[in-house]
């Protein structure tokens, strides 16, 4: 009989405006690998995260080798015996592998650190576990691979015997992520429990025993690796129910092309290329829907088609007038408008008020400024008011900062600012995360007046439904890559599902 | 609203403060009440202890109005110091070299200080915005490099040894002196000049364009970036009128109090801007009440030390606990901004 390590019960987490764990029941045995799959945004790392001690539940039970436990932090979890490995590594580069393992559990000999105790057992698990590093070696001269090896390492040298692994492969070439599996397969028969993180199929279903599936926050399933098919779990992934809320009207198109995009290659912060050779064109009283799961380079293509980025290589234009790496005031001017993925860390200044929001990028615009050097305030705030009033903002004042103001409304800041500037061209990147569903409502109708009025709407999503619902067309992006544009009509949810985790693709 | 709150907790603080001076003038054997009467006494008992006050408090409002504009922008000014020491040498040789008429002549060296002082800052606020390096660090090793540098200049070997006594340049000419206000006290059209730079640093800051994406780029430069607005040329505007505020000071000292350039002349008015700009809660009115604060802290020591209740090591003591307890709130708030920005970092997605 297998023992139970975790059990987790109605696990319930709020953020301001996001609901990220909905009542998540989640239970693991020791000697199993234990995968959590799920979108991004689904809640899988705020489960895990609380298992870990780093977030605090609003709701729910917690039960660590049967007995209820409240981890109030992550050196309780670590008593209890688990460990994490996050996607962003926690070590200290100058130190060595030793060193950074040692961190806050060090052996002694009277006064000092008792460095050949600690040796002795660091290879000792090394040995165990197949898993080399030299332990000498300095955290900053490692591969991104050796250094998550480091820290599975340091997790079992605290004697950890339940293991989350937080979308560990992310970073990892083909080879280092057959030398993890392997790693975690060896843990696994030693009877330690594995929690696998993962939002990628294949990899669910080569290393896992059983598979639970999030979707928005909530539960879909458990199943045994046994009774799964990818297929089976990519439709637990994007959900198989289709909710019209909004309805597109039919439109009459010229078909005059307003955004061509034509082989694009984009480089990541690490400058490796995050977008290769992307085409596709926009033409008017079109939504041309992108869905893919996130880090496919969604963002990087975003980025550099607003003019945050500049791309490597390919050309990009804007009504036949070629736009190419211009930057965002200048594509502004040319008719493109940016909703950015991410509206309280790029959107939106939150100590602004709502009228200086409401201005961002156009401060300098005739109405709002004689110059650099004074702004015409009535005319700001008069613009404000009408703003507010039109979009229907709810906020006691335009003065008011808009760090004051609900997701939904702060959207609404930010859509007030964007579509008034009379645009050609919207792009869209997940303007509905974290809204309710009233906001969600609010900001579809608003793309497809956009789209009634003739615009050219690019939609990046991460939610298929939603694509589904809004766009004419619908290219799915895969590792930097589109692997497939579909016209509304011919997209079927299952197969473009599978074209987002790397299945095969029948047409497109 | 907002305003009484930081005024309450400024005022709070500063009850807090007086009263752990108290407590540690009562340990260190002197008389609290004593200390705190020739403290009042020293910086506000007469017309001239009042006039002493505002002229410490004047360089202070430069060097605040330095740090706090750079802080807007969202960088830190360690460096006015050695700015405000640049100008000041700048200043007294525009003031001794050139040959204007009255008033233009003060008008000239004033400019002239500020334009070194600006160099100074443009040079941290470039190496910031094109290089990334950290201009805290920048700023303050920049500032040595200032204060030595003039140093030399009037040592007896540099070029501008004015006087066989000391470390000094020659005298201004009269035509370059900023007038005072009354015969034999120090005070000067310093004082004027900054609290008119005050209010139009206000004006810049919150009814111009040009001080919106300043600030923009201070609270959120990615957002700045994706409005469109020139991330680094908003920054080393910001460092560059940084320089110019404490180089402008520190000819406005030379020209109104000294009348000569000396070496080390500057008791750390560089210093007492950062806490200044931090009392004022970056907020440009402000920085009048808070420097006189300050000068009053400096100038009522020096009253506490010639009454004899206490020696002037006490004043600094009393000072220190005084600007930590107004400041740390501030300081308080930073760190947890930062903090939480950091945890956003590791935890990027919830």
């Amino acid at each position: 009989m297998p023992v139970e390590a975790v059990r987790m019960e109605g696990i319930v987490k709020t953020f301001p405006g996001v609901v990220a764990n909905a009542g998540i029941d989640f239970s693991l045995f020791f000697g199993e690998v234990h995968g959590l799959l799920g979108e991004n945004g689904a809640g899988k790392t705020v489960l895990m995260s609380i298992l870990y001690g780093l977030y605090q539940p609003d709701s729910g039970q917690i039960y660590v080798r049967g007995e209820q436990v409240r981890i109030k932090s992550p050196s309780v979890a670590i008593r209890l015996g688990i460990g994490m490995v996050h996607q962003h590594f926690m070590l200290v580069p100058r130190l060595t592998v030793l060193e950074n393992m040692a961190v806050g559990w060090e052996p002694r000999r009277g006064p000092f650190l008792d460095r050949a105790a600690m040796k002795k057992l660091v290879e000792a698990l090394v040995e165990e576990y197949g898993l080399s590093v030299d332990p000498e070696a300095k955290v900053e001269e490692l591969s991104v691979g050796e250094q998550q090896r480091v820290e599975i390492l340091k997790a079992l040298y605290r004697g950890a015997q339940i293991l989350i692994l937080d979308e560990p492969t992310a970073v990892l070439t083909e080879q280092e992520v057959e030398a993890l599996f392997k790693t975690v397969r060896a843990l696994r028969d030693q009877g330690k429990a594995v929690v696998f993180i993962t939002h990628k199929l294949h990899e669910a279903m080569a290393i896992c025993d059983r598979v639970t599936v999030l979707r928005k926050g909530k539960r879909v399933g458990t199943v045994p690796i046994s009774e799964a098919t990818p297929e089976k779990l990519a439709e637990m992934m994007v959900g198989r129910e289709v909710v019209f809320r909004v309805q597109p009207k039919p439109v009459s198109r010229e078909g005059k092309e307003l955004l061509r995009v034509e082989d694009l290659t984009v480089h990541d912060d690490r400058g490796l290329p995050a977008v290769q050779r992307v085409s596709f064109t926009l033409v008017d009283h079109e939504i041309l829907g992108i869905a893919g799961v996130e880090g496919n380079g969604q963002k990087e293509l975003v980025e550099a088609l607003t003019g945050l980025r500049p791309p490597k290589a390919g050309r990009v234009f804007l009504a036949g007038k070629e736009a190419t790496g211009l930057p965002a005031r200048d594509l502004a001017r040319l008719g493109l408008v940016h909703i950015p993925e991410d509206r309280q860390a790029t959107g939106l200044v939150l100590p602004f008020s709502l009228a200086e929001n409401l201005i961002l990028g156009r401060h300098r615009e005739d109405g709002f400024a004689l110059g650099p050097w004074a702004q015409l305030r009535r005319r700001v705030f008069h613009y404000a008011e009408d703003a507010v009033r039109t979009f229907s903002i709810v906020a006691p004042s335009v003065r008011v900062p808009v760090q004051n103001l609900s997701g939904g409304n702060q959207q609404r800041v930010v859509l007030a600012r964007e579509l008034g500037r009379n645009p050609k061209v919207v792009v869209a990147h997940q303007p509905t995360r974290g809204l309710d569903v009233a906001g969600m409502e609010f900001v579809w109708e608003k793309l497809l007046e956009l789209r009634e009025k003739g615009c050219g709407v690019l939609l990046v999503s991460m939610d298929l439904d939603e694509i589904l619902m809004l766009a004419d067309r619908v290219a799915v992006m895969y590792r930097g890559g589109i692997v497939g544009i579909w016209p509304k009509e011919e997209a079927d949810k299952r197969e473009l599902g599978l074209a987002m985790l790397g299945g095969k693709v029948a047409t497109g | 609203m907002r305003l009484a709150r930081e005024l309450g907790l400024i005022l709070a603080s500063l009850a807090l403060a007086f009263g752990v001076g108290a407590l540690v003038a009562q340990l260190s054997g002197l008389s609290p009440g004593a200390v705190y009467r020739e403290l009042w006494r020293g910086a506000f008992g007469d017309q001239y202890r009042v006039f002493q006050t505002l002229t410490q408090a004047t360089p202070i409002m430069f060097t605040s109005l330095s740090f706090l504009i750079a802080f807007r922008a969202g960088l830190f000014n360690i460096g006015a110091e050695g700015q405000m020491y640049l100008g000041a040498f700048f200043g007294a040789w525009a003031g001794f070299t050139l040959i204007l008429p009255q008033y233009l002549h003060t008008v000239v060296a004033l400019l002239v200080g500020a334009l070194a002082g600006a160099l100074w800052g443009f040079i941290p606020g470039w190496l910031r915005a094109r290089r990334g390096t950290n201009e805290f660090v920048s700023t303050m090793m920049l500032s040595y490099v200032a204060i030595y540098f003039t140093s030399w200049l009037v040592s007896p070997r540099g070029p501008y040894h004015g006087t066989q006594w000391a470390n000094q340049t020659v005298r201004i000419l009269p035509s370059a002196e900023l007038p005072r206000f009354v015969r034999g006290m120090q005070l000067h059209w310093g004082l004027v000049i900054a609290g008119l730079l005050c209010a139009l640093f206000w004006y810049f800051l919150f009814r111009t364009p040009r001080g919106y994406e300043l600030r923009a780029v201070g609270q959120n430069p990615r957002a700045a970036q994706y409005a469109g607005i020139d991330v680094s040329r908003a920054m080393i505007l910001a460092l560059t009128l940084a320089g110019a505020l404490a180089g402008l000071g520190g000819a406005a000292e030379i020209l109104g109090t000294h009348r000569r350039f000396i070496e080390f002349f500057s008791p750390g008015y560089g210093w007492d801007g950062i806490a200044g700009g931090l009392i004022a809660r970056a907020h440009p009115l402000a920085v009048i009440p808070a420097a006189v604060l300050i000068g009053a802290l400096r100038a009522g020591g020096m009253g506490m030390d010639r009454a004899g209740v206490a020696p002037s090591d006490f004043a600094s003591v009393l000072q220190g606990i005084v600007i930590f307890f107004v400041v740390a709130p501030e300081l308080f708030r930073i760190f947890r901004r930062i903090r939480r920005e950091r945890r956003v970092l590791v935890h990027s997605q919830p």
